[in-house]
């Protein structure tokens, strides 16, 4: 059997963000002496992804491990350094804004904050027409208005309500008009960087629940977004782990959760407070997340890795083919050191 | 005699024309030592019940009526002068964002210092040490040069370290953190909360912890009070709390976590949202989302009753129980 086409295909990718733009931000005194030297932030290293039609790819990781880079490259909303993205068979991250339009179409994304990304000054009923009329001209007002009504129905929100400002909405409510726009499109790539993270714990489940439907009853693919792990094995088909912008691991998400193998993973899935144990048995790890500015030549891990060597410091790690299918870009998994 | 003792407390809020209720008549106890976690969502009342407890209301907020014992004295009756003699020396309070906490035009160890001198008869060098000794107490790598660091300068895990070891400089004997890690990533706020509890432990330091997540309260706390709408709807013992919760609230919000659901299931979710403190329905201010909801339910509000091993104001709680039995037989 082979396997389906990805919709999503990632190759390579990198992003790095200079820091000293003009030239003389680049000058730098070292030593008594002048030097100019320029800084970068290694956003994202060299991540390569598929997403097949159907799957739900969770990107995990901590704060600053450049997944929400990730997921902004490939929405097209920065350019990557290197590297190619693929969708649907066509490459897209060397195309125009104007070439871009059509896919937005296909491809529609939800973001953290729903007060951020719901105009104060347009009512709700504008905010989800619009991005209807532009994709389909030829829709007469009535259509648009029924579609808009049918995804509002969806959603959970009253289409009577339509003439309110987002102001007029709670936390929750409006991230559900959030989903309500990027649904009425018909998108079939949904794009969620953290969606739920800013909202309470029963009101996250309403929310969760709404995307699954939306999942099922429309045949979306999701990229999604999150710190939260129970939410990525709640939701996740796939889970790729993030650590200072590489992937470390990338695996089915029953596998993950079953058989965790880079020590990173572990440590993470340790640190989640759990409702039922009364031992914790969290690993420690050492120190903090090292700075994205000139990243060590090794595995970017090896500062707060237990098991690292000398071979950890000088080499990065390649991601390997494990027999479960996972794939674990650690040394230590390889030379088989952890547990075995 | 319990080191705190809140009765009755109710603190109000003064709007143009009329007043609204942020907190409605709770009452609760902490022994010396202990550790009590404060759950609810946004707008339950748990941070102004941690501003209530430390006298830091500011207008419009005000005590309407309780009392606030703490080691037998009345709080919610001092006068700034008494109460700047308690706060931060016999309890302290941790903020989510250490970045708000810490002065940024200061060091860290001028920060400390003065905490000190305000408090104790200290000299300049001994008020250093002392910090020293705090820093390396909360496993602050290198405490002597952090003196002279600028809060801009450390992480964001290692200012909530710094927190920590000012909350417990002058060795107070009740810390209030309100939602100490919820800024940090999963593997600091492990750390952090790690921390906590070993020095809370080992200095028998009492600790009221206000947080939304239900894991670390189980993970953090010996006693839980959950609070809806300004009201403590269910206290008792965190582990059977969360094993076998009896208020209907309690029940969803357990019920909603991701983990309690099987993987691609539709999560248990509660209806409608938390109402604002302007419109707290009449009778139980849960009755509109409740799924066990009757007529008396909606005009008249629940009384706290004892009922197996945790305090509950439900009226529907005997009906509740007898379902989940039901539903265990089955």
């Amino acid at each position: 059997m082979t396997a389906p086409q990805p919709l999503l295909d990632i190759r390579n990718l990198e992003k790095r963000f200079e820091l000293d733009r003009g030239f003389l931000e680049t000058l730098k005194l070292r030593g008594g002496k002048l030097v100019q030297e320029k800084r970068e932030v290694h956003a994202v290293n060299d991540i390569s992804l598929q997403v097949a039609p159907g799957e739900a790819l969770c990107v995990v990781g901590e704060s600053g491990c450049g997944k929400s880079t990730v997921a902004r490259l490939i929405a097209g909303l920065l350019t990557p350094s290197s590297g190619e993205i693929h969708y649907g068979g066509e490459r897209i991250d060397n195309r125009s804004r104007r070439a871009m339009m059509p896919l937005r179409k296909k491809m529609q994304m939800i973001f953290q904050n729903p007060y951020a990304s719901l105009n104060p000054r347009m009512t709700i009923q504008q905010a989800l027409e619009e991005p209807v009329r532009y994709h389909n001209p030829n829709l007469s007002q009535g259509e648009i208005r029924d579609k808009v009504a049918d995804v509002m129905r969806a959603v959970g929100v009253d289409p009577s309500w339509g003439g309110r400002y987002p102001h007029e909405f709670s936390g929750g409510q409006r991230q559900r008009i959030a989903i309500a726009r990027a649904l009425t499109v018909d998108p079939e790539f949904i794009i969620a960087d953290e969606p739920i993270s800013a909202l309470d714990v029963s009101i996250q489940a309403q929310v969760l629940n709404l995307m699954l439907e939306a999942k099922e009853e429309r045949g979306l693919t999701y990229l999604f977004i999150t710190h939260d792990l129970s939410v990525v094995q709640h939701f996740g088909t796939k889970v790729a782990v993030l650590y200072l912008g590489s992937v470390c691991e990338l695996s089915d998400t029953a596998t993950l959760f079953e058989n965790p193998k880079h020590p990173y993973t572990r440590a993470l899935l340790s640190a989640v407070p759990q409702l039922k144990d009364d031992h914790p048995n969290h690993i420690r790890l050492r120190g903090e997340i090292p700075t994205p500015i000139n990243l060590p030549p090794g595995c970017p891990f090896e500062s707060r890795c237990a098991h690292a060597n000398s071979r950890c410091q000088s080499e990065q790690p390649r991601p390997q083919l494990q027999p479960d299918g996972a794939l674990v870009a650690c040394h230590a998994v390889e030379e088989g050191r952890l547990d075995g | 005699m319990s080191l705190l003792s809140v009765r009755d407390l109710s603190v109000k809020f003064a709007m143009r024309d009329n007043t609204v209720t942020a907190l409605n008549q709770i009452s609760f106890d902490l022994a010396k030592g202990e550790r009590l976690g404060i759950v609810g969502e946004s707008g339950a009342g748990k941070s102004i019940t941690g501003f209530a407890l430390m006298n830091l209301l500011s207008r419009p907020g005000f005590v309407d009526s309780g009392k606030i014992l703490f080691q037998g004295d009345d709080i919610a009756q001092m006068s700034d002068a008494q109460m700047r003699r308690i706060r931060g020396n016999q309890m302290a309070m941790i903020f989510q964002d250490p970045m708000v906490t810490l002065n940024p035009v200061l060091t860290i160890g001028q920060q400390m210092v003065e905490t000190l001198m305000a408090h104790r008869k200290l000299s300049k060098s001994e008020a250093e040490q002392i910090a020293i000794v705090k820093l390396r107490e909360v496993y602050i790598p290198s405490p002597a040069e952090r003196l002279n660091q600028y809060p801009h300068e450390l992480s964001g895990g290692m200012r909530q370290r710094i927190i920590i070891a000012i909350a417990l400089l002058l060795d107070p004997q009740l810390i209030i953190a309100d939602e100490p890690t919820t800024a940090l990533d999963v593997t600091i706020q492990a750390d952090i909360m790690e921390l906590l509890l070993e020095l809370c432990e080992t200095n028998k330091v009492g600790l009221i912890l206000i947080t939304h997540d239900l894991g670390v309260v189980s993970q953090m706390t010996e006693r839980t009070l959950v609070m809806y709408a300004g009201r403590i709807i269910e206290a008792g013992r965190t582990r059977e709390i969360i094993n076998d919760p009896q208020h209907p609230y309690t029940q969803g919000l357990i019920n909603a976590l991701p983990q309690q659901t099987a993987p691609g299931q539709r999560l248990k979710q509660i209806p409608g949202n938390m109402p604002s403190l302007t419109a707290i329905p009449n009778g139980c201010p849960f009755s509109p989302r409740c799924e066990y909801v009757q007529d008396h339910c909606r005009t008249e509000a629940p009384k706290t009753v004892q009922y197996t091993h945790v305090e509950v104001a439900c009226h529907e709680v005997h009906r509740l129980h007898s379902d989940k039995a039901e539903e265990m037989n089955r």
